[in-house]
């Protein structure tokens, strides 16, 4: 009988996740702070970061989340000391899921908010020093035809997208070659969102 | 403390009997087909009837109005499509007269999906809302009863939260009216007294692996002159409404666990509602700021639903199993999906606090130290995942963020 559910180092940073902060977040003076996700969804992810000459020399994070976005998160903020922002702000829950030796694939939604949090973080930190926008072109493209990115679709979706038709609507994606291969990824991108925002966001 | 494994998730399943395993294991010498006229038929067929009687027992009912099935789910939606067949054409769509049917928003998915199913078709289906402590608003329940209507379902006892319905006076108000009353006892069946008279049902949905015996083996009770099809179409098996060779062994092992669920009844009422009331004082005792959900007396002997607000469900879930302990979460991520419990939702928890709830359900085999040992387990636990959530830290939680 398997002793654990998911991946061993999932089940290590579970158990022993680095650089979380188990006190108030006053507690940790910190240069940038990101705060991602929905109670109503059952996660949320809060993410401080202390930053020099645009390195991240240090992190701490909280988070109301399932084991999954807790040993992600924990990975992630390894992974990110000592790096540049801009690197820090590419990272990828792809990137995140093959260093835990991956998760089930209805698990893989948990893992996005450490690197929503995070980008979010760098977002405020980029604001209070008078460059924000910085980092817009960090963006994948979904539809390549009429060049719609995730950013477009997660701003679709704040404004009320619930659905394929609403994207299309919103942002014309899937409307250029119409073969629709841009539909998977958008898809699995509402559901992400819908993790993230919550269904009531309108 | 030293570790243990203490399984409190018989609401869930429960494992076999060793009586009802035994008695199994010599069963399988039992290969005749109980259809069958030759000796080995004869004889299959003599065992299982035993087995009808001693399940009909459990529930006041003549052995002859009790029909093998492969479980809950199969017996709810016998009963669905039984109703609907009644009163629908051929292409399924209602005829006039009662096309109304009543259940609750706190049924299992198989009530849940089966009555959607019929509203596709074209019926009208009431999902009855419940108050805070999981009890159907009679009121409620009252304003939508008439002349059309064809089917009440309300379950006898909530899986969850453990809520026991007042199913006398809801087949009362049912029967007066002219409808069906069916009520889905899987749960309740073996853990509280199940009387069909007493309950005035039509239909009444078991299970066998809820009471210590195999999975994929359940009954329907049927009163006399209730409309019945089989849902399974086939040979003359169950009087012709359910088809398929007879699932011997399984029906011999629920025979036997149904008469041992009927003897231990008063004890398992007396018993498991102490360790059941242990835990709960416990926990309330020793860990700060939680509710416990469900009704506070009409309650199954075995159930305790707790909120902890503050932490996540399914790390609590598996905090728990690290530590030996296997509970059952009303939390969405642990099931893959983004709701919370219909259940806790229904009851008014909201999604915070049912995503933050566990579901301790408690049988045979759980003793007094392992209650001990849970109560010291999970405050330390609790107290962590408290410690590193953001709940805590962020003075005002916006329910969204943008």
């Amino acid at each position: 009988m398997p002793e654990w559910l998911y991946s061993d180092t999932v089940k290590d940073h579970f158990t022993n996740p680095r650089n979380v902060l188990m006190e108030d977040e006053s507690t940790y003076p910190h240069d940038a702070r990101g705060l991602t996700g929905n109670l109503i969804c059952g996660d949320q992810m809060l993410m401080l970061l202390r930053i020099k000459d645009d390195i991240i020399t240090d992190v701490r994070w909280k988070t109301y989340g399932c084991a999954s976005a807790i040993a992600s998160t924990s990975v992630l903020s390894e992974t990110i000391k000592g790096m540049n922002i801009k690197d820090a702000y590419t990272i990828k829950p792809e990137d995140l899921v093959e260093k835990m030796g991956g998760l089930p694939a209805n698990k893989i939604h948990c893992s996005v908010l450490g690197d929503k949090a995070l980008r979010k973080a760098i977002d405020d930190y980029l604001a209070k020093t008078g460059r924000p926008g910085l980092f817009k072109e960090a963006s994948t493209v979904i539809c390549t035809c009429l060049g719609i990115t995730d950013k477009d679709l997660e701003n679709a979706y704040l404004k009320g997208a619930r659905s394929w038709e609403d994207f299309q609507a919103a942002t014309k994606i899937g409307t250029g070659c119409g073969k629709g291969e841009c539909k998977t990824k958008a898809l699995e991108l509402l559901h992400e969102y819908a993790h993230i925002y919550g269904e009531k966001q309108a | 403390m030293e570790k243990r494994r203490i399984y409190v998730d018989y609401n869930a399943t429960t494992p076999l009997n060793s009586e009802v395993k035994a008695g199994m294991i010599e069963d399988f010498e039992i290969y005749g087909n109980a259809s069958s006229m030759h000796s080995s038929g004869r004889h299959a067929h003599a065992r299982l009837e035993e087995a009808r009687k001693a399940v009909g027992d459990l529930i006041g009912a003549p052995a002859k109005t009790v029909i093998f099935t492969s479980g809950g789910s199969e017996s709810n939606n016998t009963v669905f499509q039984a109703l609907r067949r009644v009163a629908s054409d051929s292409s399924g769509k209602p005829l006039k007269g009662r096309t109304e049917i009543i259940t609750t928003a706190i049924e299992h998915p198989c009530v849940l999906n089966s009555a959607a199913y019929l509203k596709s078709l074209g019926f009208t289906v009431y999902f009855l809302p419940v108050d805070q402590y999981g009890k159907v608003k009679i009121d409620e329940y009252r304003k939508v009863l008439s002349e059309r209507t064809l089917l009440v379902s309300v379950m006898m006892a909530n899986n969850e939260i453990g809520t026991i319905q007042d199913i006398r006076e809801i087949a009362e108000l049912a029967k007066a009216a002219g409808a069906w009353m069916h009520t889905d006892a899987v749960q309740a069946a073996g853990k509280i007294p199940v009387n069909v008279d007493d309950l005035k049902v039509d239909y009444l949905t078991m299970s066998g692996h809820k009471i210590y015996g195999p999975k994929g083996i359940g009954a329907l009770y049927v009163r006399s002159g209730a409309p019945l099809f089989p849902l399974i179409h086939g040979g003359h098996q169950e009087d012709g409404f359910r088809a398929g060779t007879y699932n011997n062994i399984g029906i011999l092992g629920y025979g036997k666990a149904a008469e041992l669920a009927k003897k231990n009844l008063e004890a398992y009422g007396r018993d498991i509602r102490v360790l059941r009331n242990q835990l709960r004082d416990g926990l309330l005792a020793k860990v700060p700021n939680i509710t416990i959900n469900g009704h506070p007396t009409d309650v199954l002997p075995n159930t305790l639903n707790v909120s902890f607000p503050g932490a996540e469900g399914e790390s609590i879930l598996l905090g728990l199993d690290l530590n030996g302990i296997e509970a059952s979460t009303g939390s969405a991520c642990a099931s893959g999906s983004l709701e919370p419990s219909h259940v806790l939702m229904a009851v008014g928890v909201g999604p915070e606090l049912a995503h933050g709830s566990i579901r301790f359900s408690l049988g045979w085999g759980v003793t007094k130290e392992d209650i001990e040992y849970i109560i010291d387990t999970v405050p330390p636990i609790i107290a962590r995942f408290r410690a590193m959530s953001t709940v805590s830290s962020v003075p005002t939680v916006p329910s969204v963020q943008s």
